[in-house]
């Protein structure tokens, strides 16, 4: 692996709230365009990984480097990690007071300073993309929620993101709504944009992982390619809770 | 919800809660108890053999003199308190938000300092907090007594107008910030285009009794005689002996204007509360 290919590259990471230690010693490495699925039961710190990968939140020893840059608090990097590394949330977290497109456009705008026009002519080309183009002067809460999350999706593209990582992007929605956010996600991944996923989406997983990652207590306990990920893990744990999200 | 007062009225016809929930009881109630201050006032008087003098009354509104219309003292008054209410409040949202956001930073110092301001202003009477002002900020920065009075009432209501802001920014999802910081906005960025414009519906109602708050609290400012409505209320009780009819008059005025202020904020939210 050449080091210059390396996107994401976590090494020996610790996570403390307070006393409570979140992650333990996490080291993981995402290449240009892989794509790794993070699973494992709730409270395992899969979200807190996620989250400390374009500093929402800080870890407490170790490293986290995107793309050369360290994910430092206060550092002047931050801004610029951000503007390449995506967030898509559980809660979505589309602004309410403004219309779809100018929730799509007052990041370009804004934080890329880019002209209003280039801004609105790239939103409507991602909306496009999720497949509603036609909602773009509605309001967050007139669309249903599937709809809203490809909203946050396309509003993570529209600041030209290289990395997008999701964090249970379908774990609120209704069922109905699900293959809705799933397949622009699978559409996502075939454009080789660098992914890093948190979902319990099994069926997904296959399809799109080139890496699967499980998680327990903190700890990083098996990572595999998904054939054998699916088939033959190494873990017991692993098998336990493959047995128990795939059973029905 | 289980008992919502029109459904109890369909299904059970007659009951107490519906009737005080109707609107002619409700005005009739009204009218009652209004008519009982009212008759009151009138019979407290009598009993004192007090000399009703309303007649007199409109000239303090205007005159009609041979250079033609002139407004009258109540309305110079009038004016001089809404300028100096406009010109408090408006001094007062900038520092209140100030003070907020300096509460709301991660910085101990902008903390302490917040507090600190808060809880002097908080627990000092504002006649007090005027006395010092006039006595003995004043002689030492050569402020007058206008300029005291306006500096009082933005320093004492910048401290509560600050809890209304934090109570707004504290009120808007957390989420929000998340979605803010994850699209690379700095701090302020997520400040200015996403966290006050949402947090603007939380604050508004607070805000309105605040307005209405400062409005009537600019009143104390006639101990130092700065001649707004009240002072003017005072002098003219002094020349006419007119108690009665006059702080009716002045109270009437200060409510009319307290009302419009109300109103015109409760349009201002309608409005804005089915825009998004």
């Amino acid at each position: 692996m050449e080091p210059n290919n390396e996107m994401i590259s976590v090494v020996g990471v610790d996570k403390f709230y307070s006393k409570f230690q979140a992650l333990t010693d996490i080291d993981l490495s995402v290449k240009q365009g892989e794509r790794i699925v993070i699973c494992g039961p709730s409270g395992s710190g899969k979200s807190t990984l996620i989250r400390c990968m374009n500093g929402l939140e800080f870890h407490s020893r170790g490293s986290i480097v995107i793309d050369g840059m360290n994910v430092i608090e206060g550092s002047k990097d931050l801004k610029i990690i951000r503007q390449e590394v995506g967030m898509v949330f559980q809660q979505f977290n589309l602004f309410p007071h403004l219309t779809i497109l100018e929730n799509l456009t007052i990041g370009p705008m804004k934080v890329r300073k880019i002209g209003k026009a280039e801004a609105e002519k790239t939103a409507r080309h991602y909306l496009k993309r999720v497949h509603i183009p036609e909602q773009a002067d509605k309001y967050p809460a007139q669309l249903s929620g599937g709809q809203q999350q490809r909203v946050a999706i396309a509003r993570s593209l529209c600041m030209e993101t290289r990395i997008m990582l999701f964090d249970e992007p379908t774990s609120a929605l209704d069922p109905e709504m699900i293959n809705e956010v799933l397949d622009v996600m699978v559409e996502l991944a075939d454009t080789g944009i660098t992914m890093v996923c948190v979902t319990h989406e099994m069926g997904f997983a296959r399809k799109v992982a080139d890496t699967m990652v499980f998680m327990e207590a903190g700890k990083i306990v098996e990572v595999a390619p998904p054939e054998k990920f699916f088939t033959n893990p190494d873990s017991e744990r692993c098998k336990l809770f493959l047995g128990q999200i795939l059973e029905h | 919800m289980a008992s919502h007062p029109t459904q109890n009225a369909n299904t059970k016809g007659f009951s107490l809660k519906s009737l005080f929930n109707s609107v002619p009881f409700s005005v009739g109630l009204y009218l009652v108890i209004v008519w009982l201050i009212v008759w009151g006032a009138y019979k407290g008087s009598q009993t004192m053999g007090y000399n009703w003098q309303w007649y007199r009354m409109p000239q303090y509104f205007y005159k009609m003199t041979d250079d033609g219309f002139q407004w009258g003292e109540i309305m110079v008054g009038l004016v001089k308190t809404l300028q100096l209410s406009l010109t408090a409040f408006v001094l007062a949202t900038l520092l209140g938000l100030v003070i907020a956001l300096m509460r709301l930073s991660g910085l101990v110092i902008g903390r302490a300092v917040a507090i600190g301001i808060l809880e002097f202003v908080r627990n000092m009477p504002l006649l007090v907090l005027l006395y010092l002002f006039y006595y003995v900020l004043g002689p030492v920065f050569s402020l007058d007594r206008y300029t005291a009075s306006i500096l009082c009432l933005t320093v004492f209501h910048s401290a509560l107008i600050s809890e209304i802001f934090r109570a707004g920014i504290n009120a808007v999802a957390k989420g929000q910030w998340e979605g803010a910081t994850s699209i690379g906005m700095s701090r302020a960025q997520a400040y200015r285009y996403i966290v006050l414009p949402q947090s603007i519906k939380f604050m508004l109602p607070p805000m309105t009794g605040e307005v209405v708050h400062l409005v009537k609290s600019s009143a104390i400012v006639s101990v130092i005689a700065v001649a707004e409505l009240t002072t003017i209320g005072r002098n003219l009780i002094s020349d006419t002996y007119m108690s009665f009819e006059i702080w009716f008059t002045i109270a009437a005025v200060y409510m009319v204007v307290t009302l419009i202020l109300s109103i015109g904020v409760s349009y201002v939210e309608k409005r804005y509360s089915i825009q998004t």
